[in-house]
């Protein structure tokens, strides 16, 4: 147990490392740091002020270390939005993308976890195809498409819920909607093979044989079984609607992280966009910490090893 | 009812006639679409970029418009079927190519990991490590806004997707190649390692990666026209699915068609890669799923 909480650790560490020196490595190839870092209008002693602060004319070793000191202590450079610093013009849109993530991934694990469920319990019959069927549906389905449609729909012709902009519970709905939906085909694809995979056990056979009410059979025998697979797919999925939110919140004009992140991307801001990575990095990298550590926590067989 | 059916457990034996003819229509479709972006220029009946101002927003002929732009036009009054075709052109060389560059580079590295192993391995599993921390779609974006968007490093930003599964697949595969008798064989003939790795362990292994090759491309299609779409991409005059959305976004009240209808061409061309693929990897190795 110890063992892998201290692995679980290890690990977190080194993804959010590796992607502090991704962008040091695309910062150092692409140009001069110390420009890139700061408005493009910047004075020359801002440059020169940032370039010392920042070890810019010291050799790689040592500006790397920098860097990373730099980053730890909150220090991304200034955006070009009203030039504050980064890392408070993005954490000022977290809370409104998390909001949006948060709606997603319950929608895409209560609804993919149904449909897997159905799928398997009708494994080969009319709703098992209908499901998987539709999970290769929202799987090819672009988002923005996806979103665009839905404005079709419900903004403009049946004049229900607005376009775009929020954040508010209304504003949440559609793109919570196409976040949470392009996922759950994927989710119901991995609980249908999880729970089929469980059905073939021998202790199911068993079970199947005591007279059970059939809702209780799956929910005290089958659901734990199949259930334990979803964490893996929870830190897998997260990088989905990570993506997705980017698109997401473009089409519906969601005031969030990813909108911003577009935004700054087409004007090269590039302190903002170093920020959004790192932050990106490390909030997978925390999901990844939290799988291993729940895997750690319910599965006796990792328990115990 | 046959073997390659009886071969995939998981899916029973008589939807099979509905498959193949869904198999049918999606391979139509992806030909349809690949003579579409050959013959662009001879089939489209106006240019993708001529203006005609006096026929702007007009809607496809079965919503109200004429037949003389079928599919409608857009704000400046350019022919929505003639920029499709182009469109389509555009996003299928630059999916198919970055399919291909991911294609080679994880062929490469894996062929290399099973007979060189060492720091080929670990860079393998540092890039996996990386890629399973940050999303792709952001990756792209951060590289773009360091680097400024041009075509060539937008091909090669897509190409880097994806290539670690091909690597991963074919260092397994090609591990166990070299465990097999003609390997050994080769060896003794005195056949260098290199063309054993190119000349008979690589087509032995050429079927699997065709099959991944197909599973990855409507994924890369996908973040083309996302990227694109998102104004970072592909840029005008040039035109792209993707970007023919997002151009098309603006005017959906009014116009609805103008981003519609390139959204419902990646689609189709998406499902249908998908379908193709799908059905490939059942036919060809029921072990992968």
């Amino acid at each position: 147990m110890t063992r892998a909480v201290l692995i679980a650790f290890a690990r977190l560490f080194i993804t959010v490392l590796l992607a502090v020196t991704f962008v040091f490595i695309i910062l150092r190839v692409s140009g001069d740091p110390a420009r890139a870092l700061l408005p493009l209008d910047a004075p020359e002693e801002q440059i020169e002020a940032v370039r010392a602060e920042w070890d810019l004319d010291k050799p790689l070793p040592q500006q790397y270390l920098t860097y990373i000191l730099k980053l730890a202590s909150g220090d991304f450079g200034l955006s070009m939005n009203d030039r504050q610093p980064a890392l408070q013009v993005v954490a000022e849109k977290i809370p409104a993308t998390v909001l949006l993530m948060g709606t997603g991934l319950v929608i895409a694990f209560t609804v993919g976890s149904a449909l897997g469920l159905i799928a398997a319990s009708f494994r080969g019959r009319a709703p098992d195809r209908l499901i998987m069927s539709l999970a290769i549906f929202v799987h090819s389905i672009p988002s923005f498409l996806f979103g665009i449609l839905l404005i079709l729909l419900f903004a403009v012709a049946l004049r229900l819920l607005p376009s775009g902009g929020g954040p508010s519970p209304l504003h949440l709905l559609m793109p919570a909607a196409v976040i949470g939906l392009s996922q759950a085909g994927v989710v119901a694809r991995f609980v249908r093979s999880s729970t089929l995979e469980v059905l073939a056990q021998p202790y199911i056979t068993v079970a199947g044989l005591k007279p059970l009410p059939r809702w209780y059979f799956i929910r005290a025998h089958v659901l734990p079984g199949s259930a334990l697979p979803l964490l893996t797919l929870f830190g897998f999925s997260l990088g989905g609607i990570i993506a997705g939110a980017a698109i997401v919140e473009s089409v519906f004009a969601w005031p969030g992280v990813g909108r911003f992140l577009v935004f700054s991307v087409a004007r090269r801001d590039v302190a903002v966009v170093q920020t959004i990575v790192v932050l990106v990095a490390t909030m997978m990298a925390f999901a990844n910490l939290m799988t291993d550590l729940l895997y750690a926590f319910f599965d006796p067989r990792v328990r115990t090893s | 009812m046959t073997d390659l059916m009886a071969a995939n457990p998981s899916r029973p034996a008589r939807p099979r006639k509905r498959r193949e003819i869904a198999v049918g229509i999606a391979v139509s479709v992806v030909i349809l679409f690949v003579l579409v972006a050959i013959f662009a220029e001879q089939l489209a009946p106006y240019g993708f970029a001529t203006i005609d101002l006096r026929a702007r927003n007009a809607p496809p002929a079965l919503f109200g418009g004429s037949f003389t732009h079928i599919l409608g036009t857009d704000e400046l009054g350019r022919d929505i079927l003639s920029r499709l075709m182009i469109s389509v052109r555009v996003s299928l060389i630059v999916s198919v190519l970055a399919c291909l560059i991911a294609a080679t580079i994880g062929v490469t590295l894996g062929l290399a990991a099973a007979f060189l192993k060492g720091w080929v391995d670990s860079l393998i599993r540092v890039a996996i490590d990386f890629n399973a921390s940050v999303p792709f779609l952001i990756f792209a974006l951060a590289i773009l806004a360091f680097f400024g968007n041009n075509i060539v490093l937008f091909v090669v930003l897509l190409g880097t997707y994806g290539w670690e599964r091909y690597a991963r697949l074919v260092r397994a595969l090609a591990l166990v190649e070299y465990e097999k008798g003609y390997v050994l064989a080769l060896r003794r003939l005195g056949a260098s390692e290199l063309s054993i790795a190119v000349k008979h362990v690589l087509p032995n292994v050429a079927a699997i990666i065709i099959v991944n090759m197909t599973i990855a491309l409507p994924e890369i299609i996908l973040l083309e026209s996302g990227l694109s779409f998102l104004g970072v991409g592909i840029q005008p005059p040039l035109a792209s699915l993707g970007n023919m959305v997002g151009l098309g976004r603006d005017y959906i009240v009014t116009s609805w068609w103008i981003a519609t209808i390139p959204g419902i061409a990646i689609f189709a061309l998406t499902l249908s890669i998908s379908t193709i693929g799908d059905w490939l990897r059942d036919v060809t190795d029921p072990s992968l799923k």
